[in-house]
């Protein structure tokens, strides 16, 4: 008896300290989504409305109203990551698949170049490729938000990872392919590739979430306000006047909002996905 | 002879494939990380600047970075209190966490996911609104606090505060990756062990201390290293929350180079400084690279 009430206390505590961590976690989460919807003047009101009351729906119409540009800010961002992740994906893929399936001279040795690019900070190589950049009149565009993380270090990581997936697909198979007369490529893109489908899911959101919320180099590159990303336009909702919270945090929750929906949607899969293809 | 030649030529075919593959990485790396990690070194032999011509001046930067100036020294110890805070801090609670959610509870997936959404949440987003919970007269901290009949102080104002309270923002942004990989790790031990120990009488802290940390210590040293190469690039939410201030008392190494570089145009010394970022991550993946190996022997 006193076993099955030790065990009672045990699992207790351990759902007070999970209650507890996780409600400091939805505390931003909550503080955003009320701000969203309080009245401007309610904004500041002392003591502070727990819930808003009216609720204002009309803050987040009130967003493209005060920033005109907010959806092609929106827009930026989301092809620039969507173009990112899906080039990487496939750069990444093609040459994880070459590493661990295909016979060529010299293949660790490329491998493990290729690899030492992972310990070179992008904040290091940010300065000279800012310089040469700029040389080439590639400054102020999307150029260097799109192709040096696509095919620099974050693109490395991915070969990493899905190398060390096409590794563990048995050799019968590709070996099987060749004799039935497939190219390296058609066994990549009829054989391989959809079986990477749990290790694509994995690079794929980190890939998208690291371009998604990239603030360095916005901030290093664009100055012009039609070519910003939603990190560094975040900042416009601050002026002379004070920063306008109400819409600041509405503009927060639909920048956060398209992300947490297809992580909540396809979670079992990148969890998993984080234990199986090498990352632990 | 012609039995042979058909592989082989199929050999050289996939060779050609082979480099093909390779080939958009390969150039990436030379383009986008190679060239400029030797360009940097040697911009930091420079006065290089966008205000005046360059010129070479030998070792003049790295002279000033160890004996002139004191911002850098400063801003080097902020980045290693700002380090020395979040690794113990992130590492502990992720394992705490993931030793909580290994037993098979009810809701044991809700608090797995609720502790994840930082994750997926940009940095940007997350430093803004902690930003705005930790404000000194309308945060919802010191509302709350003055609900209790406490007068908050002003967090992002006071030098004394304002690290720790960036340190638990980054704590609790990624502690649920963490977590993950510790999970993961916590379900590759194999349940006999712990029968076993079991069966000899052995305490939850002996079976902890004796099987679960030995048997993921690899995760434990992989994620380790990991965590703390990004504590030394940390830079978003230094700009959005305090802007390196109050003064400099926030200024981390990412920080200062992007002041020296793109506010003051001092790409000679910034690099110089970019350097010793680099020279830390190298050192921290070679030590991780050898004891990774050693590792891999025990596991098989």
């Amino acid at each position: 008896m006193s076993n099955k009430r030790q065990r009672a206390v045990s699992a207790a505590i351990r759902y007070v300290l999970l209650i507890a961590v996780s409600a400091v976690i939805l505390v931003p989460f909550y503080w955003m989504i009320t701000t969203s919807l309080k009245n401007q003047t309610k904004v500041f009101e002392f003591p502070m409305q727990l819930f808003p009351s009216p609720v204002v729906w009309g803050n987040y119409a009130e967003v493209f109203k005060a920033q005109p540009d907010f959806l092609l800010h929106y827009w930026n961002s989301f092809y620039i990551a969507v173009v990112v992740t899906v080039g990487t994906c496939l750069f990444a893929a093609i040459a994880g698949f070459a590493f661990a399936k295909i016979k060529f001279p010299l293949r660790n040795v490329w491998f493990l170049v290729l690899l030492s690019g992972m310990m070179i900070p992008a904040e290091v190589t940010t300065i000279p490729n800012f310089i040469w950049f700029s040389k080439l009149h590639l400054a102020d565009t999307h150029f260097p938000l799109i192709v040096p993380p696509m095919l620099g270090a974050g693109g490395i990581f991915g070969v990493f990872l899905l190398r060390q997936f096409f590794i563990t697909v048995p050799s019968e198979l590709d070996e099987a392919a060749e004799i039935d007369g497939c190219t390296p490529w058609t066994t990549f893109w009829r054989i391989m590739a959809p079986l990477a489908a749990p290790a694509f899911a994995t690079l794929s959101i980190f890939t998208f979430l690291n371009s998604w919320e990239d603030f360095l180099d916005p901030m290093i590159y664009i100055s012009s306000s039609r070519l910003f990303t939603l990190p560094i336009a975040m900042k416009l909702f601050t002026d002379t006047a004070g920063t306008a919270w109400h819409l600041l945090m509405a503009a927060s929750v639909m920048a956060t909002l398209p992300l947490l929906l297809v992580f909540f949607f396809a979670q079992r899969r990148f969890i998993d996905g984080i234990a199986t293809t090498g990352l632990k | 002879m012609s039995k042979a030649a058909a592989p082989s030529k199929l050999r050289r075919r996939n060779a050609w494939y082979g480099y093909l593959f390779i080939s958009p990485m390969m150039l990436g790396f030379l383009i986008f990380l190679a060239a400029p990690i030797v360009y940097a070194f040697g911009l930091s032999f420079t006065d290089y600047s966008l205000l005046h011509p360059s010129s070479f001046i030998g070792g003049d930067n790295y002279v000033r970075l160890v004996s002139g100036d004191k911002q850098f020294w400063h801003t080097l110890g902020n980045t290693l209190y700002f380090s020395a805070g979040l690794i113990p801090l992130n590492l502990g609670l992720a394992l705490a966490l993931a030793l909580l959610l290994n037993q098979k509870l009810p809701g044991t997936g809700v608090f797995r996911t609720v502790i994840f959404t930082p994750v997926v949440t940009s940095i940007v987003v997350w430093a803004i609104v902690w930003k705005y919970v930790f404000a000194t007269d309308a945060g919802l901290l010191n509302q709350i606090l003055a609900a209790l009949g406490i007068e908050g102080p002003a967090w992002l104002y006071d030098t004394a505060l304002v690290m720790p309270v960036v340190i638990v923002v980054s704590v609790l942004k990624k502690v649920g990756m963490n977590m993950v990989i510790f999970l993961a790790a916590l379900q590759d031990v194999p349940k006999m062990y712990y029968e076993a120990a079991t069966i000899d009488g052995a305490s939850r802290w002996r079976q902890f201390r004796s099987i679960t940390l030995p048997m993921i210590t690899p995760s434990l040293f992989l994620t380790l290293i990991i965590t703390l190469i990004g504590s030394l690039k940390v830079f978003s939410q230094i700009a959005v929350m305090t802007d390196g201030g109050p003064g400099t008392s926030t200024y981390v190494l990412v920080y200062y180079i992007y002041q020296l570089a793109y506010k003051v145009f001092d790409f000679g010394y910034a690099s110089a400084v970019a350097f010793v970022l680099f020279f830390l991550v190298l050192l921290l993946t070679v030590v991780q690279w050898n004891l990774r190996t050693r590792w891999v022997h025990h596991e098989q």
